[in-house]
Parts: C-alpha cells; sequence; structure tokens
C-alpha cells in the first residue's frame, strides 16, 4: 500500500479513496494503520457532532437537514452513520441514507454508512479512524448518528465535542428520560417531530428537569430546540446553537478537556487492543493459550491466575508496534 | 484481514414499491452481507454516489419500469466516472426480455435475476463471484 499517495488523494478531498480508507480500517487491512496514523498527525481540528436518541426519532433526517446548513455556511459535511449488525448472520441492513438524500447528492457532503460489527455502545470499532480520515480529507463537521438502541450510546461522548440528544412527543414517560442518564450527555436537547402533539410539553419538561440540575456559574447550560427535521423547521437555529457549544468548549477550556479526556481514552484502547491481540497471538503460537483454558476448564486454575501468567510470561520484550491484525 | 461483502440494493427510476428488494436486501443481510439500502426512486448519479461513498463490493439494482436499458448502463458509466472500482459486481432485478440481457452484460452485468429467482441463488452467487 501507497501510504504517501492515499495520503495526497485523501488532502484532495477524493472521496473514493476516502471510501476505500474506511473500509480498509473496517477491516483491519495491513496498511491501515500507518494511513490512519498519518491522517491522525494532521488531524484534531474538525467539529465532532454526535446524534444520538430512540429509534425512528429522526436522526439520520436531521443529519441530512444539519449537513445542508453547514452546507450553506461554506463547509463540507462528513457523516457517519451506524447501524446494529445483526448477532445471528453478522450481516446488516445499513438504512440510514434513505433519509439523507437531499444532502446525498451534494459534492461538499460524504456519507458513510458502518455496521457496528459486534461493537457494544452505539458505535463500531472503526468510528474513531474514520473520524480521523474525514477530518484528513477536510471535511468539519463531522456528524456520527449513533444506532438507536437506547442505551450505551453514552460512548458518542467520547469521540463527539458537541452531543445532541434528540427526542419526540410520545416517546411515553417522560421521566424515562433522566433515568436512562440522557440529560448527562446532551449539549444540545432536540425534541423532533414538533409537528406532532405534545412537543411544547416536551420542550417544557426537559427545561424543567435541566434546570434542576445545578451548574456551576460559567457552565454550558444545554438549551433545548423544537425541530421539524423533515421540513428544515429549526435547523437553522440548531446549526448555530452546535457553534454557540463549539464556540463555548473553545473559550472556557472545555474543549481541551474533552480533547484530553478523549486521548486517555484512546491511548486505554490502544493499549489494550495491541497488547491484548500481542499476548494471544504469542500465547496461541506457543500453545500456551489452549493449555491455560483447559486449566480454567478443569477448575484447576482461575482466568485471573492465567491470565495473568500470559500477560507474565509473553508481555516483556514485545517487539513493537506489533499490530495483531497485520 | 476480515472483511465483509457489502452490497448496495438501490432502486432507480420511477416505479413505485419496494417490496422486492426489501426481501433481497433482508435476504442478505441474513447471509451474513452489510446491506446499504436506499430506498426509493433513486437517480443513477445518487446510485452512482452511494456506490462510492459506501465502498460497496456488489451493486444490485431492482427495476420493474422496463427502463433498465436506460438507466443500468448509465449508473455503471457514472462509478467509472467518479473513479469507482473495477472489480464491482454489477447485478440486474427485473423483468427484463431475453435480447435485453445481453445488451446489460455488454454493458458490465455480470447478472439478470428474474422475478421470483429463490434469494439463495442470489445469496450463492455473490458468495461465488463477489470480491468480499
Ligand atoms: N412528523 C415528522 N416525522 C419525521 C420528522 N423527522 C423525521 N420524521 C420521520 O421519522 C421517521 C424516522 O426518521 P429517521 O430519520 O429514519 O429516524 P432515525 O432516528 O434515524 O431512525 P433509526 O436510524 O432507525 O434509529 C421517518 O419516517 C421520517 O420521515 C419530523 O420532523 N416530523
Ligand atoms: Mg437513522
Amino acid at each position: 500500500m501507497d501510504v504517501p499517495s492515499w495520503v495526497e488523494r485523501l488532502a484532495r478531498g477524493d472521496k473514493a479513496a476516502l471510501a476505500r480508507a474506511i473500509t480498509l480500517v473496517e477491516n483491519r487491512a495491513p496498511g491501515a494503520r500507518e494511513l490512519v496514523r498519518q491522517a491522525f498527525l494532521r488531524g484534531g481540528s474538525s467539529l465532532v457532532v454526535g446524534l444520538t436518541g430512540p429509534p425512528g426519532v429522526g436522526k439520520s433526517t436531521l443529519a441530512s437537514g444539519l449537513a445542508r446548513a453547514f452546507l450553506g455556511r461554506g463547509r463540507r459535511v462528513g457523516v457517519l452513520a451506524v447501524d446494529p449488525t445483526s448477532p445471528f448472520s453478522g450481516g446488516a441492513i445499513l438504512g440510514d441514507r434513505i433519509r439523507m438524500q437531499e444532502a446525498a447528492g451534494e459534492p461538499g457532503v460524504f456519507i458513510r454508512s458502518l455496521a457496528t460489527r459486534g461493537h457494544a455502545g452505539g458505535l463500531c470499532r472503526a468510528i474513531g479512524d474514520s473520524i480521523r480520515l474525514l477530518e484528513a480529507a477536510g471535511f468539519d463537521p463531522i456528524l456520527v448518528e449513533t444506532v438507536g438502541a437506547g442505551q450505551g450510546e453514552v460512548e458518542v461522548m467520547r469521540y463527539a465535542d458537541t452531543v445532541l440528544v434528540l427526542l419526540m412527543p410520545g416517546l411515553g414517560d417522560d421521566i424515562q428520560a433522566i433515568k436512562a442518564g440522557i440529560l448527562e450527555i446532551g449539549d444540545v436537547f432536540v425534541v423532533n417531530k414538533a409537528d406532532l402533539p405534545g412537543a411544547d410539553r416536551m420542550v417544557r419538561t426537559l427545561e424543567l428537569l435541566l434546570e434542576l440540575k445545578p451548574l456551576p456559574p460559567g457552565t454550558w447550560r444545554p438549551p433545548v430546540l423544537a425541530v421539524v427535521a423533515r421540513d428544515m423547521v429549526g435547523v437553522e437555529e440548531l446549526t448555530q446553537a452546535i457553534l454557540d457549544h463549539a464556540g463555548h468548549l473553545k473559550g472556557s477550556g472545555g474543549w481541551e478537556a474533552r480533547r484530553a479526556a478523549q486521548a486517555e481514552a484512546e491511548l486505554g484502547d490502544a493499549l489494550q487492543e495491541q497488547l491484548l491481540g500481542a499476548v494471544v497471538g504469542r500465547a496461541k503460537e506457543a500453545g500456551e493459550w489452549g493449555r491455560a483454558a483447559a486449566r480454567i476448564r478443569e477448575r484447576q486454575s482461575d482466568p485471573y491466575t492465567e491470565a495473568w501468567a500470559l500477560v507474565e510470561r509473553f508481555g516483556p520484550g514485545l517487539s513493537a508496534p506489533h499490530a495483531p491484525e497485520d | 484481514m476480515e472483511g465483509k461483502i457489502r452490497v448496495l440494493v438501490a432502486k432507480p427510476g420511477l416505479d413505485g414499491h419496494d417490496r422486492g428488494a426489501k426481501v433481497v436486501a433482508r435476504a442478505l443481510r441474513d447471509a451474513g452481507f452489510e446491506v446499504v439500502y436506499t430506498g426509493l426512486h433513486q437517480t443513477p448519479d445518487q446510485i452512482a454516489e452511494a456506490v462510492i461513498q459506501e465502498d460497496v463490493d456488489v451493486v444490485g439494482l431492482s427495476i420493474l419500469s422496463g427502463a433498465h436499458n436506460t438507466l443500468v448502463p448509465r449508473v455503471i458509466e457514472l462509478v467509472k466516472k467518479k473513479g469507482g472500482r473495477q472489480d464491482l459486481l454489477y447485478l440486474v432485478g427485473g423483468i427484463v426480455p431475453r435480447e435485453d440481457v445481453d445488451y446489460l452484460r455488454a454493458a458490465g452485468v455480470s447478472e439478470v435475476f428474474g422475478p421470483g429467482t429463490p434469494t439463495e441463488d442470489i445469496v450463492a452467487y455473490i458468495r461465488q463471484h463477489a470480491k468480499g
């Protein structure tokens, strides 16, 4: 793989190259790591906006609307939309594009559907690297749509500078929202489908709940916006709210704080992935993996003891960077 | 490298329902493929963009309107123009008269599946021919 020429194609905004690069990352293809490394060293300046909320709330429709609104402000917009992989077949239906047709035709928009491939938390393993590749290709902002599972989407905070939490009238028990911890993760709350009855009440309930939260002075107070994504009503205001939040983050040191937390989380992930891959690989080569598993199965030993024994035996002297998948 | 076969299922043109396309999409998912489904009334340009951005291995075009001879070659041509992959597998589903099948093959289509083709046949064909 000729990494410099790929990096150059990305920098030119070549969509075919970008799309291919994302596939390589998803498939842990050899060479992908160096490409991501190059992209990483150049990236870090695009605004990443997460969209999360229950199934059918309008995340894809809103992503499309936001893409058009940002396009109108002269930005090139990337969209990454994640849908669940079937645990039974390993296949997936990626249908978010259906609701993004109006943005999909724009030269300044790039949309990619991704499957979770067994990754828990509402995103996929390749999401961080895909964001980086989009950054390298000059997309800013990057909109990330989580799976609409209704739980566990907290992971979007790991990648997003601004998290949009979408709700809609008729979701039933409004209080459900607090239970799910969703008030904690939203930087901007969107009550979508405001054309339907009950939207005003939902906005007021959310505002009330948010006001109850004690916030130190100078802290961002998440606004609640009524939106009809399907008809582009309120999308301009939302776009402004997103930019306001980003501005607030940058002015208050919040941007740096989030990026620092992200860096730590990513370091932890990378350590886990690489160390695990390397130790498991070496243990298997030596035949020790199967023997350790057998001892556990026979109740001669326990998993923690065996795992640590593998780390002690196979951890030292690992040749870096050992890519477990390459 | 842990590849997954990615398939775009698209409906170009104006014909009104996508039941067949959805059945095929689900069968492909159940076979372990990742299926990008884009819905009804797609223009060739929209489909070609989706082919590029989604980096699919297989393009399945479902056409019942009879306009396959114009729509399908147009999609293939646009994908080429936009710098798409050379190793793409193009499949067409729908009612295609025999004389048109040859025309579509010449334009780059690998296989045409008539109405009522068992989905297992389509799955098997993709397994055998897609790059993956
Ligand atoms: N009434 C109304 N319907 C809307 C609005 N926005 C989206 N919808 C509809 O809601 C349905 C779901 O929209 P999507 O954008 O696919 O929702 P989603 O959250 O992305 O769904 P998943 O990805 O499946 O979780 C579609 O039929 C949309 O047309 C709106 O503002 N008002
Ligand atoms: Mg969606």
